[in-house]
C-alpha cells in the first residue's frame, strides 16, 4: 500500500512528472535559444515562473463559464498524468497496465486537446474561440497517422498492452527497425499534440494572441503550462517505450539514465523541428496530414503485418 | 450558448493593441472560419501633431523633430525635409556631404530591410529567422553608431550639409562589414528559395498584381515586386545617387514572396552602393553656410526612404519658421494595397500581409479626423475649435489653467 503511494505520488509518479516536466521546458527552452543564437533561460526558469503564475491574481472573464474554465486545467493535468502511468519506462512492466491500455493511453492523451477546446470555447473571447476551434480541426488531422503509426506496432507484437510490447521487442531485439517510419511519423505528429512549430497553429500569437488560453490568468494558466510541459514528457516516454524498446532489462540506475536520454532524444528533435521550420497554416496543415501522413501510416500497419507474417510465422 | 453555425460570421479585432502588430492600428477583420471576408483599416491611434509642431519651431528645430517622425527611416525623413529646405534657399550642397548622406541613407536601408526580413519570419511563426536577421542587423547599428554617434536617430543632416565627416578608418570599417553582411545575405537568399515552409507560407500570399499596384498607388518595395520598376533614386535622383551605379530591383512574383526577394536583393544593390562610395567619395567641405531666415517660396522633395517614396512638401514665408510642411510617409500610399492583399485571405495570412508592405504606423498618422465608413458623415475642426475642446475636456477633469492664461496675459502686457 504504501509502496504504492509512494509509486504514484512520488517516484516514478507525480512528483517525479512535475520536476521532469521543468526540466523538459528547460531543456526544450534552451536548445531552442542556442539554435537560435541566443544565451536561453537559467535552468530555474521553468520553476521560477510557475511559481510567478501561482502567485498572480486569478481573473475569470466575466461571460465565461464560471465552472468549465475553473475545471478544465484540472482536467487535463489529471489526465495527463493519470495516462503517464501505463507507460513502460526503464522497467518492462509499467506501473499498472491491463490488456488493451494502449488504447486508453492513447485517448488520455486526446482529453487534454479536448479541455483546452472546451476552455477556449467558454472563455468567450474571439481569440480563444478561434484557437479551440484551430485545435479541434488539428486534432482530426494529426490523430489518426499518430493512432496508426503507434498501433502499427503494437499490431507487429499481437498484444493491445503497453508492457507487453516492450516485453516482445526485447524477445524479438531487431524488430523495431521495422517500425522507424512509424516513429518519424509518430514524432511529427507528436508536434502537432504539442502544438508546437510548425502545428502551433491554435495559439499563433501574431494571429490570435495566445490562442485557447488568451483569457487565462494566474494559477489555472500555471496548471495549463504545467500540462503541456508533462504532455511533452508523457509523449516523449510513449514514443520511446513504444519505437526505442531497448535497454529495460539493465538495472535501475542505468535504466534510467537511459530513460531519460532516450526522452530527451525526442525532446532535441522537437526542439530542433521547431527551430528549423515556419508556422504553417490550419489548410496547409490538415492537407499535409491527410496526403502524406496519414497513407505513409497506412503503409505502416501494412509494413507490419507484412514483417509479422514473414517474421513470426 | 453559442451554436456551432453561428462561428459562420465572427469579427475579430486586430488592433489597436496586438501581437502582431507593433504600433498601434486597428484592423477589423470579418471572418467566416478561416477566410477574411471582410475588412476596415481605422488609422489614427497613433497622431502627434508634428507638422503642427513644426510650425512653431525654426527651420533646424523641424528637422529635428522630423527625424523622429519614424524609428526605423529616420534619416529618410530628415534628409527628405532638408532637401526640401535647400531647394527653396537655393543652397548648392558639397558634394562630400552629398555622399555621407547617401552613405548613411544606404546602411539605413540595410538596417530597415534586415528588421523587415526578422520581423516577417515572426509573423508566420518563424522566431529563428528574427534572431538570426536581428543579430546580424546589430552589425549595421553597430556601424551607424560608430559614424554618427546615434543607433537610431543619427543627427547627422544639417541644413546646408552634414555634421560629421567619415574617415577612411570608418570607411574601412564599413566596407569589412559589408563583405560579412553580403555573405549573410546570400544565406538568407538561399534560405528564401530552398526553406519549403517559409516558401508555403510566402508564394502566392497577398497578392497584387500590375494593375492594382498602379490604381491604388503603391510605392517601395511592395510596388516593385508586382513588377513596376519605380525608384526615386533611379527616376529623380538626390544626394549622390546620379553618379552611382546600381540597379532598380523588381520581381514579377506580385506576393509576399516577391516582396521578400525584392528586399533581399536591395540589400545586395545598397553594399554595392556603399562600395562606390567608399571609392568616389570626393575631398572638400561638409557644409555650407544656410540664412535663419529662409527666403519665401515652396518646394517638395522626394526621397525612396526603404518601405518607398518620402515626400515632403515645405512652405516658407520669409520668416525663422516654415509656413507648412507636410510629410507623406510611403505607409500611407501603401496602406490601401492592404486591404486588397486581403481580399479572400486566410486569418492566418493576415499578420504577415500587413507586415509585407513594412508599416510604420506612426509616421502615416497624421490627423485627428477619422472618416468612419459605415457613418460617412465628415467634420473638420480647426486648431481654434481642437485647442477649446481640450480646455474643456481638462476642466471637466477639473485641470483649469485660467488664473495662470491670465497671470501670463498680465506679464507678457508689462
Amino acid at each position: 500500500m504504501i509502496t504504492q503511494l509512494f509509486n504514484i505520488l512520488i517516484f516514478p509518479g507525480i512528483l517525479f512528472l512535475i520536476i521532469y516536466g521543468f526540466f523538459a521546458e528547460y531543456i526544450d527552452r534552451k536548445l531552442y535559444a542556442r539554435f537560435q543564437n541566443r544565451i536561453g533561460p537559467p535552468w530555474y526558469q521553468p520553476v521560477a515562473d510557475f511559481f510567478k503564475l501561482v502567485g498572480k491574481e486569478n481573473i475569470v472573464p466575466e461571460q465565461a463559464d464560471k465552472t468549465v474554465f475553473k475545471l478544465m486545467p484540472v482536467f487535463a493535468l489529471a489526465s495527463t498524468i493519470t495516462s503517464f502511468f501505463y507507460i513502460p519506462l526503464w522497467r518492462e512492466k509499467a506501473l499498472y497496465h491491463f490488456g488493451g491500455d494502449v488504447i486508453v493511453v492513447l485517448y488520455l492523451l486526446t482529453i487534454p486537446t479536448l479541455t483546452f477546446f472546451l476552455a477556449g470555447w467558454y472563455s468567450r473571447s474571439v481569440y480563444a474561440m478561434i484557437g479551440a476551434v484551430r485545435g479541434l480541426s488539428q486534432l482530426f488531422a494529426y490523430e489518426a497517422p499518430l493512432f496508426a503509426a503507434i498501433l502499427s506496432a503494437a499490431l507487429l507484437a499481437d498484444t493491445w498492452t503497453l508492457s507487453d510490447i516492450t516485453t516482445f521487442y526485447r524477445n524479438h531485439p531487431s524488430l523495431w527497425l521495422v517500425n522507424i517510419p512509424g516513429f518519424v511519423i509518430a514524432l511529427i505528429s507528436l508536434l502537432g499534440k504539442l502544438e508546437k512549430t510548425p502545428f502551433d497553429i491554435p495559439e499563433a500569437e501574431t494571429e490570435i494572441v495566445a490562442g485557447t488560453f488568451t483569457e487565462y490568468t494566474g494559477k489555472l494558466y500555471a496548471l495549463f503550462r504545467m500540462t503541456m510541459n508533462i504532455e511533452l514528457v508523457v509523449g516523449a516516454s510513449l514514443l520511446a517505450a513504444v519505437f526505442m524498446p531497448f535497454g529495460f532489462q539493465l538495472n535501475p540506475v542505468l535504466g534510467v539514465l537511459v530513460y531519460i536520454l532516450k526522452s530527451l532524444f525526442i525532446i532535441f528533435i522537437v526542439a530542433l523541428s521547431r527551430t528549423v521550420v515556419a508556422r504553417l497554416r490550419l489548410d496547409q496543415m490538415v492537407s499535409f496530414c491527410w496526403r502524406f501522413l496519414a497513407p505513409l501510416s497506412f503503409l505502416q500497419v501494412l509494413i507490419s503485418v507484412i514483417a509479422k507474417k514473414v517474421f513470426m510465422p | 450558448m453559442h451554436d456551432i453555425h453561428d462561428f459562420g460570421d465572427v469579427k475579430v479585432p486586430v488592433g489597436p493593441q496586438h501581437p502582431a502588430l507593433k504600433e498601434p492600428e486597428s484592423f477589423l477583420i470579418t471572418l467566416r472560419g478561416e477566410k477574411i471576408t471582410a475588412m476596415s483599416i481605422r488609422m489614427g491611434y497613433n497622431h502627434r501633431g508634428i507638422e503642427k509642431a513644426c510650425e512653431e519651431r525654426s527651420y533646424i528645430q523641424s528637422m529635428y523633430l522630423l527625424e523622429r517622425v519614424c524609428g526605423i527611416c529616420s534619416h529618410s525623413h530628415s534628409t527628405c525635409y532638408v532637401q526640401a529646405v535647400e531647394e527653396i534657399a537655393a543652397l548648392d550642397v558639397p558634394r562630400r556631404a552629398k555622399y555621407i548622406r547617401t552613405l548613411v541613407g544606404e546602411l539605413e536601408r540595410i538596417h530597415s530591410h534586415l528588421l523587415w526580413l526578422g520581423v516577417a519570419g515572426h509573423e508566420i511563426g518563424f522566431d529563428t529567422l528574427l534572431m538570426y536577421s536581428w543579430r546580424d542587423r546589430e552589425i549595421v547599428m553597430d556601424l551607424l553608431a560608430k559614424l554618427t554617434g546615434n543607433r537610431v536617430n543619427y543627427g547627422i543632416n544639417t541644413i546646408g550639409g552634414v555634421r560629421r565627416d567619415v574617415t577612411s578608418d570608418q570607411m574601412k570599417d564599413v566596407l569589412r562589414s559589408m563583405d560579412l553582411l553580403e555573405e549573410r545575405t546570400k544565406y538568407y537568399i538561399e534560405l528564401a528559395q530552398d526553406e519549403i515552409t517559409l516558401a508555403k507560407r510566402l508564394s502566392g500570399v497577398g497578392k497584387l498584381t500590375y494593375d492594382d499596384v498602379i490604381k491604388l498607388g503603391a510605392v517601395g518595395p511592395t510596388a516593385r515586386a508586382s513588377g513596376i520598376a519605380r525608384d526615386i533614386r533611379k527616376d529623380d535622383p538626390y544626394a549622390a545617387y546620379g553618379e552611382l551605379d546600381f540597379k532598380v530591383i523588381t520581381d514579377d512574383h506580385c506576393d509576399v514572396f516577391g516582396r521578400t526577394v525584392v528586399r533581399l536583393k536591395e540589400l545586395l544593390e545598397s553594399y554595392k552602393i556603399i562600395r562606390q562610395i567608399s571609392e568616389k567619395m570626393p575631398e572638400g567641405p561638409l557644409t555650407v553656410r544656410a540664412p535663419r531666415k529662409i527666403p519665401e517660396g515652396e518646394a517638395i522633395a522626394r526621397y525612396e526612404a526603404p518601405r518607398g517614396e518620402d515626400v515632403h512638401y515645405v512652405k516658407s514665408n520669409g520668416t525663422e519658421r516654415p509656413d507648412r510642411v507636410k510629410v507623406r510617409a510611403p505607409t500611407l500610399a501603401n496602406i490601401q494595397a492592404v486591404a486588397r492583399m486581403l481580399e479572400d485571405g486566410y486569418l492566418a495570412d493576415m499578420p504577415i500581409v500587413i507586415a509585407a508592405i513594412d508599416p510604420c504606423f506612426s509616421c502615416t498618422d497624421r490627423t485627428t479626423l477619422i472618416n468612419d465608413t459605415g457613418l460617412r458623415k465628415k467634420e473638420t475642426m480647426d486648431w481654434a475649435t481642437l485647442r477649446s475642446l481640450g480646455i474643456e475636456s481638462y476642466k471637466r477633469r477639473g485641470v483649469c489653467f485660467d488664473k495662470l492664461n491670465r497671470k501670463l496675459e498680465k506679464g507678457l502686457k508689462k
